[in-house]
């Protein structure tokens, strides 16, 4: 007969081929795979931001002096306070922040600065809109922070034993979201495209019966499924690539560890998210099946129990528990550990093994899945 | 030399037996048809024949390769169309020949060389690199099955080839099944429409997991002194307990 022995090289360029076919020539997969991607980290980046910037500020100074001015210039001259309004009476105040014209106000009593230098203590109220907690409570320790430096250079402490606590804040000086979103849509992203694609595609094949033609085919399983997730493979790390190139150079999160090891966790990542993929596709029959398992099932736990809305730290127990059985926690971990603190590849090690064991649980699971399928 | 032969077939679900001790045999270049109701047990037995699944006893021998010891060198052999529609759908008709025609082994310059004389019997030259979607229903389905032959297999595997189309097309369909047959390809196919079993050699009609009756179409009238062959299906599908 004239055929050749099976060049298992060819067939798998040929399969490979025709899933890039698949791939480039829907528009919507396209669109999935490359724009939504950058999109989501220029949104989570700039857009859903829990930093405060551009607070509006009402300044009430009855008596102004040198001191208030002072003050007052110190906490507009940040990037975080903006003088929105001059206010004139305590009535004032409450209109302004009820019209939402400020945020803010800055409020100092009369006689302020001879208080400050003779009678001691001065007193400056800040009147705060609430209505955002978190936002709240963020500017007005910020505010208070800068107010209570003004008033160290204005009137230092007698007594040279005075003790204050100065908090640095490491890794993140500047409290940028950013530090903290920019893993944890990493790791979103990558496993978005790799569990929900990759099941969706191979469950696809089963819907319009081409699998079953490829099953009675002499190809192997295994070379059929190895040569579907290869563009999903190469296009993650394009991803990757994407993601770590807009973080350094648009948000500016610098990779303060290694990069060697930062794109190793996230290939290793990568292919945990494609053996999630092959295993749902493994237990689902119809694409909106497969949607729904890796988009409801997978994406949810990963949004709110992976530390990226909520700190695993913060957890109860049962849920910090919960948390450990999904792998996008081990990689955000490492990420964070990595990238923003350029902590050295051992500190990741335990994130790396959770990883490999999830990995090697989900393909097992996959084939034997598969063999009872024909069998 | 029979292309199939199977010897007290069997295969379990649990304590449900889907085909139930088939013994038949399909000789080399015959168009056999595979009757029975839905659930009567035919798709079980194809993905048996073809490899997909494993026998719970019995025999099955198809292209001359042991179903349940060489799975592999059945594979190599036969070509298979399902129900549901098998091209890729977002490829074109050339891209479609190309990948299953290298699945099957076939060197690229002999699958230039075939594809082209292929399309200009189907008179489909014109879209050769047109995406298959975009093609008309009967014409995919000639599509596939000529895809299914390209490498020419002993043996062909039809699960309800024509399912959904137009009488003028299935009888087209039918010319390209003799024009197969004729270059010594068995054809093994299944389908729900009666008129199509006429055109069969031979026909076996399968109840509960069972053949019941096993013969050319003509023979089968004779025994149960019907008209057609919708007859003869109609009185051994009273039969059946399952369903």
């Amino acid at each position: 007969m004239n055929k050749r022995p099976f060049s298992t090289p060819s067939l798998f360029a040929a399969f490979a081929r025709k899933e890039f076919y698949h791939i480039f020539r829907d528009r919507r997969t396209i669109m999935i795979l490359l724009v939504m991607p950058v999109i989501q980290v220029i949104l989570f980046g700039f857009a859903i931001t829990t930093e405060v910037k551009h607070v509006k500020i009402g300044l009430l100074d009855p008596v102004p002096d040198v001191a208030t001015r002072r003050v007052a210039d110190r906490l507009l001259a940040s990037d975080y306070f903006d003088l929105a309004r001059v206010l004139h009476s305590p009535a004032g105040v409450e209109r302004a922040l009820r019209r939402g014209e400020i945020d803010m106000a800055l409020v100092f009593e009369p006689r302020f600065q001879r208080r400050l230098l003779r009678d001691g203590p001065a007193r400056v109220q800040l009147v705060v809109d609430a209505t955002d907690p978190n936002t709240a409570a963020l500017f007005t320790g910020h505010a208070r922070q800068i107010i209570a430096d003004a008033g160290r250079e204005l009137a230092p402490p007698a007594g040279a034993t005075s003790l204050a606590a100065e908090t640095r804040l490491l890794h993140n000086p500047a409290m940028k979201a950013a530090y903290n979103f920019v893993p944890g849509v990493m790791g979103l992203i990558l496993m978005l495209i790799c569990a929900m694609m990759t099941s969706i595609s191979i469950v696809r094949e089963k819907e319009t019966g081409t699998l079953e033609v490829l099953l009675v085919s002499p190809a192997r399983p295994l070379l059929i499924i190895a040569a579907k997730i290869m563009p999903y493979l190469l296009l993650s790390c394009v991803n990757l690539a994407t993601i770590l190139l807009l973080s350094v150079h648009v948000l500016d999160v610098p990779v303060a560890g290694s990069l060697f090891w930062l794109v190793a966790i996230s290939l290793l990542f990568i292919i945990v998210s494609l053996s999630i993929g092959i295993f749902v596709s493994t237990v689902t029959r119809s694409q909106v099946a497969a949607m729904l398992v890796s988009g409801m099932l997978l994406m949810m736990p990963v949004m709110l129990l992976s530390g990226l809305i909520f700190p695993v730290e913060g957890m109860p127990p049962f849920l910090r528990g919960l948390s450990c059985l999904i792998p996008a926690r081990w990689y955000i971990s490492a990420v964070k550990r990595l990238m923003i603190e350029g902590a050295p590849v051992t500190v990741i090690a335990r994130e790396a093994l959770a990883l490999t064991c999830t990995g090697a649980l989900l393909v097992a699971l996959s084939i034997k899945n598969f063999k009872n399928r024909l069998s | 030399m029979n292309a199939i032969a199977t010897e007290l077939l069997t295969k379990q679900f649990g304590a449900f037996t889907a085909v139930d001790r088939l013994s038949f045999e399909v000789k080399r270049g015959e168009i056999f048809g595979f009757l029975g109701a839905n659930g009567a047990g035919k798709t079980t037995a194809i993905r048996v024949l073809c490899g997909l699944s494993k026998p719970t006893s019995g025999r099955a021998v198809v292209a001359g390769f042991d179903v349940t010891r060489d799975p592999e060198q059945v594979k190599r052999h036969i070509g298979y169309m399902s129900q549901k529609f098998s091209l890729y759908e977002d490829l074109t008709v050339r891209e479609n020949i190309r990948l299953y025609a290298g699945i099957y082994g076939t060197r690229s310059r002999e699958i230039r060389a075939k594809s082209d004389a292929l399309l200009e019997s189907l008179n489909f030259e014109a879209w050769r690199d047109t995406l298959v979607k975009s093609l008309p229903q009967g014409w995919k389905q000639k599509l596939a099955f000529s895809v299914a032959i390209f490498h020419e297999p002993a043996v062909v595997f039809l699960d309800e080839p024509t399912g959904g189309v137009d009488p003028l097309t299935r009888r087209q369909f039918w010319e390209l099944i003799y024009r197969a047959a004729d270059r010594g390809i068995t054809v093994f196919v299944t389908t729900h429409y009666m008129d199509e079993a006429e055109y069969c050699d031979r026909v076996s009609i399968m109840v509960d997991g069972r053949i019941e009756a096993l013969d050319a179409p003509r023979g089968l009238k004779e025994r149960f002194r019907a008209e057609s062959m919708d007859e003869v299906f109609r009185q051994l599908a009273r039969k059946a307990r399952r369903n």
